[in-house]
């Protein structure tokens, strides 16, 4: 598991009680995510990785697994990283 | 309505670390913690203040209210309008969009300056109050999901409030169980047609523009309609108990063409992203609403039980008097600690914010019931007539408990989702 899906879990752990969540496990089909864990879940990835998710990025295939959130992290880095600087 | 000379003595924000709090006009007044601030014996883990353009920012507010506000509301509440001079007195001082950054028009304020700002107004008219709500729930939902066009085109015009906006989520069959909206949505070539009815839209008989939630192919979508756009219809509601100045409207959508560029966010996204950022905003925003509707329950009946003699000596000198205030005292103070709480992990950005919302405004809005509850029994026949205005407070207090989640629907989320311990 990678540095990004250790810490999406850790702070989904507090919602998911005692499932042990996998890397590729869809969690919407897991039951747990209503419209205010969504909210938040949004708003953990942005503080804790430094990154801004946009309505572009609004798909659920975005969050849909641990591994899609650590792509969808390491692909906000990459264009934050490319962007012009200023 | 004059305000005891002790309100608001001690209110604080909570900081951590012990820092002093930033300083400027609208910044934050929530220094973060610095490296190794939290001492041996743990007394400057927390720290309780408001700054200096904090207080200054509620000073200004309280005269706003106080001169244009408080005297009037009784009588706006029974014409059931609000004077467009006084909306306009709110957008010319910057309180609608004030949260939202200078650099788009906004007023640029913290969440806790504006909770103050809020509490401010809610004391004086939940009417008005109420138009803060609904339009700043629609600008921070373009704010947070919209396109590049609508964050360029719309959101300075909302920010500025030279548009008025206004949330059209509930319909005739729709209330908690928001995700079920009837209202379709349908694409057509460059644009999406809707066709539905939305019902108890605050503000929507003045409103230019409404966030519209519709079903688009089985998913959620939101919508920024126009209010001149073709195929839509309003019609007042007037017979409300609470808020009865907040131009309530019943909106018919037949047919009506919006450009495929107001989509708010994307289809599929309208109520766990849309709504949901626009919920929480009106919660934060409801919450210290409330606490201004405790806070105006209080100074009346302190007021009231003061000069008031019954059985030889002033209300205010019965025990059982006594008890009532003090739980209205304890109440208004918990509630309004409740939101500062919820304000500082909101200017953290931090993701508990909306549960601690949540919280607050569950707190804060049953409080303002009780309060007002107990306002209305201590001014006995005074309190039932419009001479006073603690029946005004109880209709609007109560109308905080149903919207934005009422409060069955906030014990359920946060029995669900519990913060964890600070």
């Amino acid at each position: 598991m990678t540095e990004v899906e250790t810490r999406i879990k850790t702070f989904l752990s507090r919602f998911f009680r005692q499932h042990d969540l996998q890397p590729g496990e869809d969690i919407f089909a897991l039951g747990f995510v209503n419209s205010l864990l969504a909210m938040q879940l949004v708003s953990f990835i942005e503080k804790e990785f430094g990154v801004a998710v946009e309505d572009e990025d609004l798909d659920l295939d975005n969050f849909r697994t641990l591994a899609a959130m650590d792509a969808l992290v390491e692909r906000k880095r990459g264009a934050a990283a490319a962007a012009p600087a200023g | 309505m004059t305000a005891p000379a002790n309100r608001h003595q001690g209110d604080a924000v909570l900081a951590a670390g012990g820092s002093p709090p930033a300083g400027g006009a609208g910044g934050a007044a929530l220094a973060p913690e610095p490296p190794g601030a939290a001492g041996a014996s743990g007394a400057e883990g927390i720290r309780l203040a408001l700054s200096d353009a904090q207080r200054q920012a509620r000073e200004r507010c309280r005269g706003f209210v106080a001169e244009w506000v408080a005297p009037h509301a009784g009588a706006w509440d029974r014409a059931g309008r609000m004077p467009p001079e006084v909306i306009a007195e709110l957008r010319r001082r910057g309180y609608l969009g004030a949260h939202l950054a200078r650099e788009v028009g906004g007023g640029g304020v913290d969440a806790i300056t504006y909770g103050l700002l809020t509490e401010e107004i809610g004391r004086g008219c939940s009417s008005l109050r109420s138009l803060m709500t609904v339009h700043d729930m629609v600008s921070e939902a373009v704010r947070r999901w919209g396109s590049p066009y609508l964050k360029r085109e719309v959101l300075p015009r909302l920010a500025r409030a030279e548009l008025l906006a206004a949330l059209a989520l509930s319909e005739p069959n729709v209330g908690s169980d928001a995700a079920s909206v009837e209202t379709e949505a349908e694409r057509d070539g460059d644009a999406f047609v809707l066709t539905g009815r939305k019902r108890w839209i605050t503000f929507g008989m003045v409103a230019d523009l409404f966030l519209v939630f519709a079903r688009c192919g089985g998913q959620v979508a939101a919508f920024l309609v126009p209010a001149a756009a073709g195929g839509l219809e309003r019609q007042p509601i007037t017979t409300v108990v609470g808020t009865r100045a907040a131009h309530l409207a019943e909106l018919t959508l037949e047919r009506c063409r919006v450009p495929a560029d107001h989509l708010v966010g994307r289809v599929g996204f309208g109520f766990t992203h849309v709504a949901a950022t626009a919920l929480d905003h009106g919660r934060y925003s409801v919450a210290w609403g409330a606490v201004g509707i405790a806070q105006a329950c209080l100074d009346a009946c302190l007021a009231y039980t003061a000069s008031r003699h019954q059985f030889g000596k002033p209300l205010a000198k019965h025990q059982l008097v006594q008890r009532q205030l003090t739980r209205m005292i304890v109440d208004a103070r918990a509630a309004r600690l409740l939101c500062y709480q919820a304000g500082y992990r909101r200017s953290l950005g931090a993701p508990d914010a909306a549960t601690e919302t949540l919280i607050a405004k569950y707190f804060a809005s049953r409080a303002a019931t009780r309060a007002a509850n107990d306002a209305v029994q201590l001014h006995g026949a005074n309190g039932l007539s419009q001479d006073y205005p603690v029946e005004r407070y109880l209709r609007d207090a109560k109308v905080t408990e149903i919207i934005e989640g009422s409060t069955q629907i906030q014990e359920i989320a946060i029995a669900s989702y519990p913060p964890e311990e600070l």
